[in-house]
């Protein structure tokens, strides 16, 4: 019995995949290959997300078994004047950082594009940040914002006879000294990004402009502003995601007082780490990854939205 | 009759599986990385597997940062150490995640561990059960920099007694630049680093006073005593200008640098300050006027796993009976630098007069612990007391207060479980 099916399975088998369309069995093939990738994003990706949100109805603290307490989290959260206070930190972040970082990078490889003389040698310098890592640039930074006699920025201030800035030992330039670093990160990216976006406009516009006799200024702002919109879309999206996340340069410079001095320059992942792993509550820390998720596609859906719309 | 010879088979192999076990245990080790400790830890297994030839111990270590996250991962994974090390502060956190097993009392009798170790060692004891023994233990001392004691025109053989004489020293020894910035501290300040156990347990009490109330569920420091630590430990930056909040980034790399006339640190810090390249002292933390003093101390201990048992509970036992031994001890404090748990072991004429281990171990003598519930958050809470004062100007009396109800929120949410 067993071995008259086994003879006769594969035959049926092939008889059923002999009966395909080239069309149809293609479909398979190709569904068969991205299966592997979709069953691993799944399985890395969305499956935690969907966890994140379950956990963050309970009060798991790793230890002992989860429980459901609804949306308990939640009201802490909005109840919490630490958690507002990272909020405005992180936008903060967020809506200085993307447009002065955007505006350097643009004016930079604006005019870098231009410099034939060492050209891929200053390229390069400015692709150097990007490359580093983000802990060891952190640290360089923070011991260039210390103060005398080991800070190179007030050693410099004192011989100019200028007084002594506090950095990140001030509650209010703490922030700005740390976001200082972030942009200089990721100034590089954003330049060969631009520059790119540069490169890709026909040059027969500007020959026909130039003809015309537009000036520089009007060339700029009807014609290279314009086209540069995909490449200035990509950026403002990627550079508003990557201020929202902000994590290494925070962490790595305020490590004696994580996002100190007295939370003023905490992001809101930074919160969720000491909450996670510093508290061990887990589900007030997947609260607050909700929390960020959604900030996170508001944000990024807004500025698709908007910057598409003006085309 | 085919069956009867496979559960024969069977029986043969299982009972040879367990003889195999039984001649060979192996059991587990976990502790964070940090260098001498690693190589005081790989010479006392050498040694325990020397004298226990049936039984190999596994060394493991997480970096620190990731060491309880590990050891609670492990445990929600169904397994973990047999041997585990933990800070005596996270003890609670451990006992309630059901990490670690009580210790068998017929193996440690009570009596011995009480009348044996120094007596914070019953901060590992709870409802009745001891939790773990420490190999060594911690204290603090203040450190000083005899050169810039020179300099300054002090004796350098003569460090400060009092907390008074403290200032004066600090003030001596200051040196500052044109603009008036300070260029050498004369002590160095930061409740980040050692000094809000030195404010805890040693400036309150110096007060008159006490940080928590007896069974440590209430903040006791509220009161003038309180205040008067306070005003006295911030003044060291505000008042007599002898500190610099973040001055050289950490207390420590100021003193290192020779950049700090004076800190007050924990022998964990000996090691890494035997190669300054300058003459350092060691003394005992200083007096009030009444010369009472106090010390805070402090230990990592050992403990056994929950999720050890039979042959392996037995060898971990074993372990844990020999890493806190006499030998142990004298292992440790060689190459780590840390103080013997054991009094006849730490308090011997030798280690008495000997300058560096000296002090700190008169400080054990009157050294209280802090039952911390939350290491971390209770630290944070005097950082940014000490920065309200510092940055943003406010009323000590206005920033104790709001510390105090910090912390006493802290100390509920972990009690009101």
């Amino acid at each position: 019995m067993t071995s008259v099916a086994t003879q006769s399975g594969p035959a049926r088998g092939a008889g059923l995949w002999d009966r395909l369309t080239i069309r149809t069995k293609r479909v398979v093939w190709a569904w068969a290959f991205l299966a592997v990738p979709i069953v691993f994003y799944a399985g890395i990706r969305f499956y935690p997300t969907f966890q994140a949100f379950w956990l963050s109805l309970t009060d798991w603290d790793l230890l002992r078994p989860a429980s459901f307490i609804g949306l308990g989290n939640y009201e802490a959260l909005f109840s919490d004047p630490l958690f507002w206070r990272v909020f405005r930190n992180t936008f903060t972040y967020l809506i200085i950082g993307t447009p002065v970082s955007l505006v350097i990078a643009f004016v930079v490889a604006y005019y870098l594009d231009r410099v034939r003389f060492m050209h891929g040698f200053i390229r390069a310098l400015y692709f150097l940040p990007f490359l580093t890592t983000a802990a060891a640039m952190a640290w360089v930074w923070r011991w260039f914002y210390q103060p005398v006699p080991i800070g190179v920025i007030n050693g410099f201030l004192g011989t100019v006879g200028l007084p002594a800035q506090p950095f990140l030992r001030s509650v209010d330039q703490a922030l700005p000294a740390i976001m200082a670093t972030a942009i200089w990160a990721g100034l590089g990216f954003q330049i060969i990004i631009f520059m790119a976006g540069l490169r890709a406009i026909p040059t027969t516009y500007y020959e026909a402009a130039r003809i015309d006799g537009l000036g520089e200024w009007a060339i700029l702002r009807k014609i290279t502003l314009p086209l540069l919109k995909p490449t200035t879309v990509f950026l403002v999206v990627f550079s508003s995601i990557g201020f929202l996340r902000i994590f290494d340069q925070v962490y790595n410079m305020t490590t004696n007082d994580p996002g100190g001095p007295l939370n003023s320059t905490k992001p809101l992942v930074l919160m969720i780490y000491q909450t996670a792993f510093s508290s061990y509550d887990m589900g007030y820390a997947a609260a607050q990854t909700v929390v960020l998720f959604t900030i996170l596609l508001i944000v990024s859906l807004m500025q698709l939205w908007v910057l598409r719309n003006r085309a | 009759m085919r069956s009867r010879t496979r559960l024969a088979g069977l029986v043969a192999g299982i009972s040879f599986l367990a003889v195999g076990s039984a001649q060979a245990v192996e059991i587990e080790y976990w502790q964070y990385v940090f260098d001498s400790r690693v190589k005081a830890m790989d010479q006392l297994i050498a040694n325990f597997q020397e004298a226990n030839p049936d039984i190999t111990v596994k060394h493991v270590t997480f970096p620190y940062a990731d060491y309880q996250t590990r050891v609670v991962a492990a445990k929600v994974a169904g397994q973990g150490p047999d041997v585990v090390q933990l800070f005596y502060g996270w003890l609670d956190n451990f006992v309630a995640g059901g990490l670690i097993q009580p210790l068998d009392p017929e193996i440690f009798p009570h009596e011995e561990i009480e009348s044996d170790f120094f007596p914070i060692v019953s901060a590992m004891k709870r409802d009745g059960d001891y939790y773990g023994l420490p190999t060594a233990v911690r204290s603090l001392a203040l450190f000083y920099n005899k050169a810039l004691f020179e300099e300054a025109g002090l004796d350098p053989n003569k460090p400060p007694q009092t907390l008074d004489e403290l200032i004066e020293a600090a003030k001596a020894t200051t040196k500052r630049d044109g603009g008036g910035n300070i260029t050498s501290e004369g002590i160095t300040i930061g409740m980040e680093g050692q000094d809000h156990h030195w404010w805890r347990e040693v400036l309150i009490r110096q007060n008159g006073g006490q940080p928590y109330s007896d069974d440590g569920t209430k903040i006791a420091y509220t009161d003038e005593v309180g205040l008067a630590a306070l005003k006295f430990h911030a003044g060291l930056h505000t008042e007599h200008g002898v500190a610099q909040p973040g001055f050289m980034d950490e207390a420590q790399a100021a003193f290192r640098a020779g950049l700090a006339a004076m800190t007050i640190d924990g022998t964990f810090r000996l090691g890494s300050f035997a190669e300054n390249p300058f003459e350092w002292g060691v003394a005992e933390l200083p007096a009030n006027a009444d010369g009472t003093r106090s010390n805070y101390s402090s230990y990592f201990a050992n403990a056994i796993g929950a999720l050890s048992e039979g042959e392996e509970l037995e060898a971990a036992q074993k372990f844990l009976a020999y890493i806190s031994s006499p030998e142990a001890m004298e292992v440790w404090l060689e190459t780590v630098g840390e103080l013997p748990a054991r009094k006849d072991v730490a308090l011997t004429e030798k280690n008495l007069s000997d300058p560096t281990y000296g002090p700190f171990l008169k400080g054990l003598e009157y050294a209280h612990t802090t039952r911390f519930v939350d290491e971390a958050a209770q630290r944070q809470v005097m950082i940014d007391m000490e920065n309200r004062i510092f940055l943003e100007g406010q009323d000590p009396a206005e920033a104790l207060a709001l510390a105090a109800e910090e912390e006493q929120a802290i100390l509920d949410k972990f009690y009101n479980k």
